[in-house]
Parts: C-alpha cells; sequence; structure tokens
C-alpha cells in the first residue's frame, strides 16, 4: 500500500510543480536537506508532496452568510439492522466550499453522505440518531418534503448512470421533468448546466445523441450537470472518479472547482491526492471494527500537512489503510 | 519490409484453411457414407432409425477424429458440439415442421373470400370457395385485444408492486401469481362461467371470453415483468430520486422507459400464452357462425374454437377449413407480436 501511495504521489508531484512554482522550491529545499535511509525520504516526498498540494489552494472561506447557512450535520449516527454503522459525525458544510471525506473502505464516509439527503433510508433496515440541517431546519423533521431536500441537496454516483432510455438533451432536463418544475428557457438551461459541467463543447452537435454512446467520463459529466438542472445548494458526489481514467478525472475536477463558487459540494474520494487538489476543508473517517467515526477534520492544508490526530497522519503518509 | 507495412491488407488468420477443414470434411464423409451402410445392413430402418444412427455416427466420428488430429481434450469438446447441435435441432426442427404442414395444409385455402364472409349462409360441407372465417378473425381479434387490456395493466402493476413497491404483500402476491400461473385454462373458463353468466346472469359474449382469457394471461404477464423490473439497475431509480422525483415519477420516467422492450415482450408471451386457447372460450363466447362485431353481447366465434368446431364436423372440407383457420390464427398473432414491437419502439426510440 505504502509503495502504491509513493507512486501516485511521485505522479503527483510532477502535476503540482508545473501548477505553481512554490512547489519546486520546496522540492529543492527537501533534496538538500536530504534524510537518511531511502524508505524515510520516500514518505517524506509523499508528505510534502501531498501537503504542498492541499497549500497551494487558497482556502475558500465559504459565502455562507449570504446564501444562508450551508449544510450542517449535528451528531449524526447511522445503523443498518442492530450494526452501528456510524457514530456521532458533526460536519458544516458552509456555502462555497468544498469538503472532502477520505478514509479507508467501510468505515462509513457513503453512508454518511447518503445520510445528507435522505438517501440512507432506502435501505430497508437503516435507522438514524441525530439531525441534518438544511438553512437551518431539520431535514428529517417530521413532515419535511422529502423531494423537496433532494432537490436542494444534489447527488452524483461512484458509476456513472445517464438516464438509457433519455438523450443527453433529456438527462439534461430530466431533474426538471422528474421533479415536475418550471423552466421558461430550457435550451439555455441545458447549456448552462452542460458548460458547467464542462461538457458543452463536447457534446453541443449531438444533443440528440443517447447518454450510452458518451465515454465514461462524459457520462459522469453529464450526470453532474444533471443534477446541476435542477439548481441545487448542495451537491454530494460519492467517489465520482472511481471509475474515470486520469484524464476524465482532470476534466472533473475542474469541474467540481469551478462549481464550488456557487455551491457547496461534498465529496468521498480515495485518492488523497485529489482531495488535496480539490477539496477546501477534509474529514477523515475510520473505523476499527466498530462504527465509523470523524477522527479529524480541518482545512486540507493542515490534514495534509500537519494532522492532529496521529491516526490521521498515518494515513494520509500511507503507513495504513 | 517496408512496402508491406505500408498496404496492409485485411486478412483473417483465425478463418480456417482447406487443410484445416479437411478432416471434418472426411468425418461427415464417414458419418454419411457410415449410417447408409448401417441402415442398410441392418434392421435399423425408417426415419427414426435413421435419425438415431446418424447422431450417434456424428458423435463417434467427430470425437474419434477430434481425438486423433488433437487430443482427449478435443474429442470431449467436439463431442459435446455434436450434442449441443443435436439439441439446438430437435428444438427446430419440430417447430418448422409445425409451421411447414400448417403453411402447406392451411394457405392453399387463403382468398380474399374468407376475409369478406362468415358461416352464416353457408353449409359445413360447402366448397371452400364459399363462406370464409371473417367472424372467427373478428372474434379472435376482439378477444386477443381485450385480454391484453385487462391484464396487461394488471400484470404491469402487479410487478410494479411486487419489485418497486416492495409492499407487505409483495411475497403473497406473488405466490398468488405463481398459483395462478397453474390454472388450468379450462378452468379460468368454468370461473367466469359460474361468476359472470349464472352469478350475474349475462350471457355469452366476446367480453367474457376476453375475461376468461384475460385471467390466464395475467400471471404470464406479471412473472415476466417482474423478472424484467429486476434486470434494472438500483443505480438509476436512486439517481431519479436523488433528483427530487417522487418514486411514481421515477418509475413511470425512468424505470418503465428503461424496461420497455422487456415489458412488450411480457405482453407478446401474454398473447402468445392465450391466442390458441379454446377451452375458457367454449364456455364463454358461445359460438357463432354469423359476425358479431358487438364484443359486449351476443354470441361470438373464434379462430381456435372455428377450428374446434370444423374438426370435431370430420368432413373433409371442414377439416381443410380447419387447417385454414390454424393457419390464419398463426398470422393473426404474428400481426399482433409486430404491433407491440412497433409500438413500442416508436416511443422514445425516434424521438
Amino acid at each position: 500500500m505504502s509503495r502504491g501511495m509513493d507512486d501516485n504521489s511521485t505522479d503527483h508531484n510532477n502535476n503540482s510543480m508545473q501548477a505553481n512554482q512554490k512547489d519546486s522550491e520546496e522540492n529543492m529545499n527537501q533534496s538538500k536537506t536530504g534524510t537518511p535511509g531511502v524508505a524515510r525520504e520516500r514518505t517524506q516526498v509523499s508528505q510534502h508532496s501531498l501537503s504542498d498540494v492541499a497549500r497551494s489552494r487558497s482556502i475558500s472561506k465559504g459565502v455562507t452568510n449570504n446564501l444562508g447557512s450551508g449544510l450542517e450535520a449535528k451528531s449524526v449516527h447511522a445503523w443498518f439492522g442492530s450494526k452501528h454503522v456510524l457514530e456521532d459525525i458533526s460536519m458544516t458544510f458552509d456555502t462555497g466550499t468544498v469538503t472532502a471525506l477520505i478514509g479507508p473502505s467501510g468505515c462509513g464516509k457513503s453512508t454518511f453522505i447518503r445520510t445528507l439527503n435522505r438517501m440512507h433510508e432506502f435501505i430497508p433496515t437503516a435507522a438514524l440518531a441525530g439531525e441534518v440541517l438544511l438553512d437551518n431546519s431539520d431535514i428529517y423533521a417530521p413532515g419535511v418534503d422529502v423531494t423537496k431536500i433532494r432537490l436542494k441537496i444534489g447527488m452524483v454516483f461512484q458509476k456513472p448512470n445517464p438516464f438509457p432510455s433519455m438523450t443527453i438533451k433529456e438527462n439534461v432536463l430530466s431533474g426538471i421533468k422528474l421533479a415536475q418544475l418550471k423552466v421558461d428557457n430550457q435550451s439555455e438551461l441545458l447549456e448552462s448546466c452542460l458548460r458547467r459541467s464542462g461538457l458543452w463543447d463536447e457534446v453541443k452537435d449531438r444533443l440528440d445523441e443517447y447518454g450510452g454512446a458518451l465515454s465514461g467520463g462524459q457520462q459522469q459529466r453529464l450526470c453532474i450537470a444533471r443534477s446541476l438542472a435542477v439548481n441545487p445548494q448542495v451537491l454530494l458526489m460519492d467517489e465520482p472518479c472511481s471509475a474515470l481514467d486520469p484524464g476524465s478525472t482532470l476534466r472533473i475536477e475542474e469541474t467540481i472547482r469551478e462549481l464550488s463558487e456557487s455551491i457547496s459540494i461534498v465529496i468521498v474520494t480515495h485518492n488523497m491526492q485529489q482531495a488535496a487538489r480539490v477539496s477546501d476543508y477534509t474529514g477523515f473517517f475510520l473505523s476499527d471494527g466498530g462504527p465509523g467515526i470523524l477522527v479529524e477534520l480541518g482545512t486540507t492544508s493542515d490534514i495534509f500537512s500537519n494532522p492532529k490526530d496521529k491516526r490521521t497522519e498515518d494515513y494520509v503518509t500511507g503507513r495504513f489503510g | 519490409m517496408s512496402s508491406d507495412t505500408l498496404i496492409a491488407k485485411p486478412s483473417r488468420p483465425w478463418k480456417p484453411t482447406p487443410r484445416t477443414l479437411l478432416p471434418d470434411f472426411i468425418g461427415a464423409f464417414i458419418t454419411a457414407f457410415g449410417t447408409m451402410a448401417i441402415v442398410a445392413a441392418t434392421p435399423l430402418k425408417g426415419k427414426l432409425g435413421f435419425v438415431i444412427v446418424l447422431i450417434l455416427m456424428a458423435i463417434a466420428t467427430a470425437s474419434i477424429i477430434s481425438a486423433i488430429t488433437k487430443d482427449t481434450k478435443a474429442a470431449i469438446n467436439s463431442t459435446t458440439t455434436v450434442l449441443v447441435y443435436v439439441a439446438a435441432s430437435f428444438v427446430i426442427v419440430p417447430l418448422a415442421s409445425i409451421l411447414w404442414e400448417i403453411f402447406t395444409k392451411g394457405a392453399t385455402g387463403v382468398s380474399l373470400n374468407i376475409f369478406q364472409n362468415d358461416m352464416s349462409a353457408t353449409a359445413s360441407d360447402a366448397p371452400l370457395t364459399e363462406g370464409g372465417l371473417l367472424h372467427a378473425i373478428i372474434g379472435t381479434v376482439y378477444l386477443i385485444l381485450f385480454a391484453s387490456l385487462l391484464s396487461t395493466p394488471i400484470g404491469v402493476l402487479a410487478a410494479l408492486y411486487i419489485v418497486e413497491v416492495k409492499g407487505r404483500f409483495a411475497g403473497l402476491v406473488r405466490f398468488f401469481v405463481q398459483a395462478m400461473s397453474g390454472i388450468p385454462s379450462i378452468v379460468a373458463g368454468l370461473f367466469i362461467y359460474a361468476v359472470w353468466m349464472i352469478g350475474l346472469g349475462n350471457s355469452y359474449n366476446a367480453a367474457a371470453g376476453a375475461a376468461s382469457l384475460a385471467i390466464l394471461m395475467i400471471p404470464t404477464v406479471a412473472r415476466t415483468s417482474e423478472e424484467v423490473l429486476k434486470l434494472i439497475p438500483n443505480d438509476l431509480r436512486e439517481a431519479g430520486l436523488a433528483m427530487g422525483a417522487t418514486q411514481w415519477r421515477t418509475v413511470a420516467m425512468i424505470v418503465i422507459p428503461a424496461a420497455k422492450s422487456g415489458l412488450i415482450t411480457a405482453i407478446i408471451l401474454g398473447i402468445a400464452r392465450v391466442a390458441g386457447e379454446t377451452a375458457p372460450l367454449l364456455l364463454t363466447i358461445g359460438g357463432a357462425d354469423a359476425t358479431n362485431l358487438n364484443p359486449f353481447s351476443g354470441n361470438n366465434s373464434a379462430l381456435p374454437y372455428y377450428v374446434w368446431k370444423n374438426l370435431g364436423l370430420g368432413s373433409e372440407v371442414a377439416v381443410q377449413r380447419a387447417w385454414l383457420g390454424v393457419f390464419i390464427l398463426i398470422v393473426v398473432v404474428f400481426i399482433f407480436f409486430t404491433l407491440a414491437r412497433v409500438l413500442g419502439a416508436a416511443k422514445g426510440e425516434k424521438r
């Protein structure tokens, strides 16, 4: 595992070098100081490159105060049957920020993200405790129209899943029809959604083709465009790039960066370079056999360069997980 | 070298050459002559004996030749290949011969006449040029149409209840649907006869026949629809729900369109199940020799009923009429299949 991490990070080191000059300075410093022992040096390299990437982003403070209070999870617990899978997770997602959730498989990241737009309840044995506040009102409160909640909190899934019976155009506009919204200018909405998801130039001449005709990366961006069409406040992304090649991943990360100006984004990812590249805040989840807990939450640069918790440090440096 | 790479000729190196095909030809030769020799020399005579000897010879030569030219694995492979071909031909040969028989015996009587006349003014032993089966065609069209209209919504909705709603009684509904598919067709006819006619005091008509056919058609439609709906990936449902759709909108706009061709297959299988049913019709439509355009009142006829009746009459002309009825029934069913496919494809795929 640690070897794989190193490979990735060296790879990424090159990318980030092009991206900013600060990076190359740091690398030079590092080669001067030079640590004894190859293995140790490797760890250092990976640690440095990740924190560099994380630091190179200027933290978005969030514009929550202008646009409502964003999304807030208050001591959320989750169960499947009698199995306690999430324990006491509290997080705030301000509008205009990107939050990455990292952690090993099976630690409850996806379960947590699904509690945020009430997709959790589709699993028959699921149960929940705690509150999820959107604009200061609990989305689990009795009498809340769950379909309206899901309109405001959109979701992009791990596997690209465009609707097979619909064309590209219909896919993008499907949310309007599904939620029975009224839109004055559909073609304008179509173009703006596809532009925001970075797909417009590739599909503008083939809007009447079926979504299945696109490549995997394009399909995923089509799914992003589809969730943007209903104008959500929050976009939840559950490992959106895990099935994609590096090029498509890069395009989607660009898309996330552009989108983060107007909405808040929560992204689950196994790719720590990705978390470092796109997110402002990072939450580290961990489960040691019992329920998953939020070990540490902080700005992405803190998590990757000076994590407070030993377990976080071990994870981001690739010593376990 | 460079000229070779410049002009790349498309070739198929995996294609068998005459050299590799030679053992196969020798095998076929040995099989054919060996079979003839055995049939001539032994008491295994007749079509059945010939077929049995042919199959055994084919298996033997195929495995022996593979074993000689290749190895044991190849011998097992060719033995199974021959068995698969034999099994496939056991399916195709009866079907093809039935169709051929119906075509040769039934199609000869087809003329414009039979689509214009019924049997109301024709004696049963009158030549084929007189009378026709317009009444039976109209009756069958009514029956299939109304049975489909009745059973498609019920069957598909039952499948939706089992797969999508997953209601408390889903298991029970599935059990009853399965039990229903085992109902003998005459019982379905008796049920309608007892309820609709004796119980409610109605008389024979096409709608009652359609109702009894619907009882037989619902389980087929429901079970096939259930299997089809189960194939739709859960991702799609979640994607729809995650976009703020109600469950009904998700099912109507995403699940059903995605499953459409399968659902049409379900309806087609249902039609295939009931189109040839005769027994329930004996008790429900009453039978008629005159064309009855009103499906809700008065005796009606149907092609299976027409066939049954004419076979019972037994005269040479009547038997010919029965064959004609079978042929027309197959044509009508085929038209319904095509119609279902075309109507199903028109929505969505050409927009």
